[in-house]
């Protein structure tokens, strides 16, 4: 096992050079430029904005700027940020707790449901819980983050005015008051996001589960006298995860990436915003940064996920 | 395990065609059929819809604009005073074939390199695999932006502007979706490839070709319908958000989700202009979700209906 | 016109035969007003008016904390890099101007001991130098005197190519030289009428020379203080996360009595504008929102029984439809629209006023500016000494197609208008905004009916914007028959907004579409009056020369103006801003406070 995970490990570096070379030259070709914004100010002449892309390198060829990238990424080096003119790093380690925190607590509260309401559902298919479990999940993910937001914000903050909808990074107060305040105002936006990723979710969860809820081993544990619930946690989900382990690790890299639709609805200050932006302002070097540590945890996570799938299933034979 | 045969039960009651079969179990599933009837009847409405609802789609009419329904207005204006039933027809049309045609892209590809991924040992599957690291990492609206840079005017000059349009949304929203289908595919290939009954096959000559159709992808199939019926309402949302880089139809083309983005700022001052593209695309992904469950319970040769 | 009589008035003010109210009133008569009329009077050698701004707060601080939502958050804090206003907005709560414009569009002296004047001997009659009087006594938020000294390193340090300043322009042609302490002198390469761009509005922020000075040149972007600004304005800075949070604290020492009111100061970033106006009107969690791009119906629903307004501001920005006078369709030397082609309808003149006969602009206030906008038939809006009173504007469909029909364009059998076996089909582009994507579908509406089939095209603002010149959806590039954007005042000035459409500025490969001419609009005349205006130092001559250029521009449909928009806010029942359409947001934040 452990030899299998060296040499994936050892793949995954050519590999992540090969996507990172990918990134890149997405990036680059990708029409746009930093300094937009100056272009319709009269006080600045357009030899000033052609000037300040040239200073910046945006008019060197592509190979160039990638090797620069790459020697600067070897020596630790994230990127400049053309927009803030600061260091790639400090931006996103300062929008990185506050994702961890909102969108990692969304993940958590979308497994909470969708594992536990997939399994019940699962085990009395087209019972009542089961098709209001179904409905709940066909309105979840046919209505859009962008809409649910504000019917939340116009339901919880305006009219009964319970929680408030601006994310603060800046909490007043201090202790016990600071985290009820922090809570506070976590519970649209993780709410939000949390309820939409639980209505596919517990689609997935349910679906797998009856893939091996009326498999014969089944029917012959419980045949041997063992209790429902012995049989439902230790025989079928164990064999059901395989998908639901795989559907974790596509969502688990977002956790830093964070959620660009709701983050914008809240103000959360969190990766995702902070990508949203760089895009729009062709923030290449912050862009890159971002995407390229997305990249390493999709690596990463397809890694974890395919070690998994050998301890649930040991007959897959890993190599 | 004999049961993980696919002897079915049923099989001994006549001799049935083994579409007759599936049809036979699949009309057993209630919810399936009021589906499909559901969904044949949005399809009837948007195709024949404009036939019979004359109201052009953009007569704007500042006066009447934000009115709730009424007789002239059976679902209301928008602020403009356009009329939104025969927005949703005119747009339905776009929003339907545009959910349905890039759910189906999604899925055969996702199917494809994730059956190829999950069958192959060594290089072929490495590569994949990389392949949907690399689109699972690539940001999305960087290269919207590309593709419409490099792309758009020659697909215009070769489809003509309509056809080369859609055939682009399509490949766009589809070609960007297919990853979770790939990985969820590859993992129960690599899961169901080593079970009794596939060895029993291998070791009985069958191809792997025939393994993989006859014997894995049929067992495989549960979650590649969740993902599709999925994929269908995100294409959907996902269509009216090209429209805005450019990349869509015309900005003035009412799609569903385009509708319900337009609606989202005017929520407490005329529910109507978002409620009518909301239940559309609801219960548009409600009936395809029906008919996936009621396709897979007649596919699935275990179940006894 | 009338230059003799003014002339005489001016003297009369001078010598206290006229009163000073008297002559504003009587300018105002013949459409000049205010602003105007001080900056003649300025000229004239009348000492100009300190504006009076109204502030009842007798005490510093004690206003509790003031909570500002700018819906795109400032992203750095040095004015001299600060690409978009919400830079400029968040860096203008700590670094200050020698004189910022107040509502009236009148130079309001912040850091300057008086504004420059002919009679304080300020400005000189060739227009070729401005001295400035530097407050007595202004300190830096560490402590270190503001002297002569600052202003100077501010303009070596902005003019020099290697900082990469977006200011850049603002510094280059003068130089700026120390007479004392508390005194600089500008010396200009050409005479400059408009003397108040350098050290005054946005870019006009002096920066300290003991913080910044080994961080000149290439060296710019490592300075420490880039973060942590240190600057002379009414807040100490306290902390800064780019796009999201800026926040300062009262400053104890500053140089304004009484000021500043708040105590504390927060400037949260992100989210969108309309739930930027439900934070402010409906729920009160902020005290003001910057920029309130929305319709009016939203807002005036907001606005019911919320705790909360919108204020509106007026300066000179336009919103408009810019014809192409090339034609898009036709490649020459690996250029589109090139200035070689003619456009194969709009060359012809009728087709141009039929199309601004098209343009509804009644319905697009009704249906989406409401408040925000004013309808209008001139390019140039401001300030109002600069505003044509010889234009006008109608929507007309018949007439449009009768015009139309005289220019040879007859419907087809397919209701779309044709000649020369050519089809009257055009392309309306403009950026990614909800409110430019219903004004497409309004005219677009009427161009229909009129037989003109519209195709519409709406591109991510980044990329039209952009200065990238491998981009074919750029503005400058326009590969489209008609375009619509915005391009907004910065300053009480018609100079800069005037130039770009003169004849050596049209856009072209060659200029690597640098050019601002981009509806490429060629006329000798228009070329001529904006020379003579660059160096005319007589106010009122200066005037009449920019407002027979928008004549022309009007005259030859080169814009079809759509909207003059306002500035619009949304800002606390108790809260009493000082917002000038003039200048940017926090311009006047100093002059702030609440009412109980």
């Amino acid at each position: 096992m452990s030899q299998y995970v060296l040499r994936r490990l050892l793949i995954a570096i050519p590999s992540l050079l090969g996507i990172s070379a990918v990134l890149f030259f997405v990036l680059a070709l990708a029409p746009g430029d930093p300094f937009s914004e100056l272009a319709t100010n009269p006080n600045v002449p357009p030899e000033v904005q052609a000037a300040l892309r040239a200073r910046f390198g945006l008019d060197d060829p592509i190979y160039l700027r990638y090797l620069h990238w790459l020697s600067a990424m070897l020596h630790g080096d994230w990127g400049f940020s053309f927009v803030s003119r600061m260091n790639v790093d400090t931006l996103i380690l300062q929008r990185l707790p506050t994702t961890l925190y909102v969108i990692g607590s969304a993940q958590i509260l979308a497994l909470l449901i969708a594992i536990p309401v997939g399994v019940y559902a699962a085990t009395k298919p087209y019972s009542l819980f089961d098709q209001v479990a179904n409905t709940l999940a066909f309105v979840g993910f046919s209505l859009p983050t962008f809409f649910t937001g504000i019917l939340f914000i116009l339901i919880f903050s305006v009219t009964l005015d319970w929680l408030p909808f601006v994310y603060s990074t800046d909490v007043k107060g201090t202790g016990v008051h600071w985290v009820l305040e922090m809570i506070r105002q976590a519970i649209m936006p993780v709410a939000v996001l949390g309820l939409f990723q639980a209505a596919s979710m517990t689609r997935f969860v349910r679906s797998a589960m009856l893939d091996v809820i009326r498999l014969d081993y089944v029917t012959t544990a419980r045949a041997k006298g063992l209790g429902q619930a012995t049989v439902i946690v230790k025989h079928v989900m164990r064999n059901a995860m395989i998908p639901v382990v795989t559907l974790i690790a596509l969502q688990m890299p977002a956790v830093f990436g964070g959620a660009i639709v709701t983050e914008q609805i809240f103000r959360i200050p969190g990766i995702g915003s902070l990508l949203i932006t760089s895009i729009l302002s062709n923030d290449t070097p912050v862009v890159m940064a971002v995407t390229f540590v997305f990249a390493c945890l999709v690596v990463l996570f397809n890694l974890i996920a395919d070690v998994l799938y050998g301890w649930l299933d040991p007959r897959i034979s890993l190599r | 395990m004999a049961g993980l045969t696919l002897a079915s039960p049923s099989a001994e009651r006549g001799v049935y065609s083994p579409w007759r079969e599936t049809w036979r179990r699949y009309s057993r599933h209630k919810l399936a059929v009021v589906s499909a009837f559901l969904l044949l009847i949005l399809i009837l409405a948007v195709v024949v819809g404009p036939f019979i609802w004359r109201v052009k789609i953009n007569d704007i009419d500042i006066l009447a604009g934000m009115q709730g329904p009424s007789l002239a207005h059976p679902f209301g204006t928008d602020d403009l005073g356009q009329d939104i039933l025969a927005r949703m027809i005119y747009g339905g049309r776009i929003s339907l074939a545009v959910g349905l045609a890039a759910m189906l892209v999604s899925v055969v590809i996702g199917t494809l390199v994730g059956a190829l991924a999950g069958m192959s040992r060594g290089a072929v599957g490495h590569g994949l695999m990389w392949l949907t690291d690399l689109f699972l990492s690539l940001p999305q609206l960087p290269l919207l932006l590309m593709l419409i840079y490099l792309f758009r005017d020659g697909l215009k000059q070769v489809f003509g502007p309509e056809g080369g349009i859609f055939i682009l949304i399509v490949l766009v929203i589809g070609g960007l979706r297919w990853m979770p289908v790939a990985r969820l595919v590859r993992a129960q290939f690599l899961s169901i490839r080593e079970k009794e009954f596939v060895e029993a096959a291998r070791a009985l000559g069958a191809s792997p070709v025939r393994q993989v159709v006859k014997h894995i992808l049929p067992n495989a199939l549960g979650p590649v319908i969740i993902a599709g019926t999925i994929d269908v309402a995100a294409a959907i949302i996902a269509e009216s958000t090209l429209s805005f880089l450019g990349l869509g139809f015309p900005p003035d083309t009412p799609t569903w989700g385009r509708l319900l983005y337009d609606a989202k700022d005017f929520l407490d001052i005329g529910p109507h202009w978002a409620l009518f593209p909301g239940a559309a695309i609801f219960i548009a992904v409600v009936a395809i979700n029906f008919i996936g469950d009621g396709l897979r319970d007649a596919l699935d040769a275990r179940r006894v209906i | 016109m009338l230059d003799k009589e003014m002339r005489s008035m001016i003297v009369d003010v001078k010598d206290g035969r006229m009163d000073r109210r008297a002559f504003i009133r009587r300018l105002a008569a013949i459409g000049l007003t205010a602003p105007m009329a001080n900056q003649l009077l300025a000229i004239g050698g009348v000492a100009m008016a300190q504006s009076p701004s109204p502030y009842p707060p007798t005490k510093r601080g004690g206003g509790g904390p003031l909570k500002l939502l700018w819906w795109q958050g400032p992203t750095l804090l040095n004015p001299h890099f600060a690409t978009g206003t919400k830079d400029q907005d968040g860096s203008r709560l700590f670094y200050e101007p020698l004189a910022s414009w107040d509502v009236g569009g009148n130079l309001n002296p912040i850091l300057a001991a008086e504004i420059p004047s002919l009679a304080n001997g300020g400005l000189t009659a060739d227009g070729k130098s401005v001295t400035w009087k530097i407050k007595p006594g202004v300190k830096w938020h560490d402590g270190k005197p503001l002297t002569a000294d600052d202003f100077v390193f501010t303009w070596a340090y902005a003019s020099d190519p290697a900082t990469a300043a977006v200011s850049i322009s603002a510094y280059s042609d003068m130089t700026v030289e120390k007479v004392d302490d508390l005194t600089i002198r500008i010396l200009f390469k050409n005479p400059t009428p408009f003397w108040a761009n350098a050290f005054v509005g946005a870019y006009g922020c002096v920066i300290p020379k003991h913080l910044f000075a080994d961080y000149k040149g290439a060296k710019s972007r490592e300075a420490p203080t880039n973060l942590a600004p240190v600057g002379t304005g009414p807040y100490k800075f306290v902390e800064f996360k780019p796009g999201d949070l800026v926040r300062g604290v009262l400053n104890p020492d500053y140089h304004m009595p009484n000021r500043p009111h708040f105590d504390t100061i927060d400037m949260k970033g992100g989210g969108d504008a309309v739930s930027a106006a439900r934070a402010v009107i409906q729920t009160g969690e902020f005290d003001f929102a910057w920029n309130m791009q929305v319709e009016d119906d939203v807002l005036l629903r907001l606005e019911k029984g919320g705790k909360g307004k919108t204020t509106y501001a007026t300066g000179g920005d336009i919103e408009f439809i810019a014809i192409n006078f090339t034609d898009p369709n036709v490649e020459i030397d690996g250029e589109r629209s090139s200035i070689k082609t003619k456009h194969p309808f709009f060359s012809d003149p009728k087709v141009r006023k039929a199309m601004s006969l098209l343009v509804d602009r009644d319905s697009v206030k009704k249906a989406i500016y409401g408040r925000a906008g004013r309808t209008t038939a001139n390019y140039l809006n401001g300030p109002e000494k600069f505003v044509s009173k010889n234009t006008s504007w109608e929507f007309d469909i018949d007439k449009a197609s009768k015009l139309l029909d005289e220019a040879g364009w007859k419907l087809g059998a397919d209701g779309i208008r044709e000649k020369d076996g050519k089809k009257m089909k055009l392309l309306y582009q403009t950026s990614t905004n909800g409110p430019r994507q219903k004004t497409q579908a309004i005219v677009k509406q009427a161009c229909q009916k009129a037989g003109i089939d519209v195709e519409l095209k709406s591109v991510v603002a980044s990329v039209f914007f952009s200065s990238d010149v491998a981009n074919p959806d750029t503005y400058p590039k326009f590969y489209a028959d008609i375009e619509e954007f915005q391009i907004p005042m910065t300053q009480p000035d018609p100079a800069l907004h005037m130039k770009r459409y003169i004849s050596s500025q049209v856009a072209s490969k060659e200029n690597k579409w640098q050019g601002q001419n981009f509806p490429r609009y060629v006329n000798k005349d228009y070329d001529a009056a904006i020379e003579a205006a660059e160096t005319e130092i007589d106010p009122v001559k200066r005037a009449t020369l920019y407002i027979k250029c928008n004549d022309m521009l009007w005259q030859d449909t080169v814009f079809i103006p759509v909207m003059h928009r306002l500035v619009v806010d949304a800002c606390a029942n108790t809260l009493q801003p000082v917002i000038s359409g003039w200048a940017n947001r926090t311009d006047n934040i100093q002059d702030w406070y609440r009412t109980a």
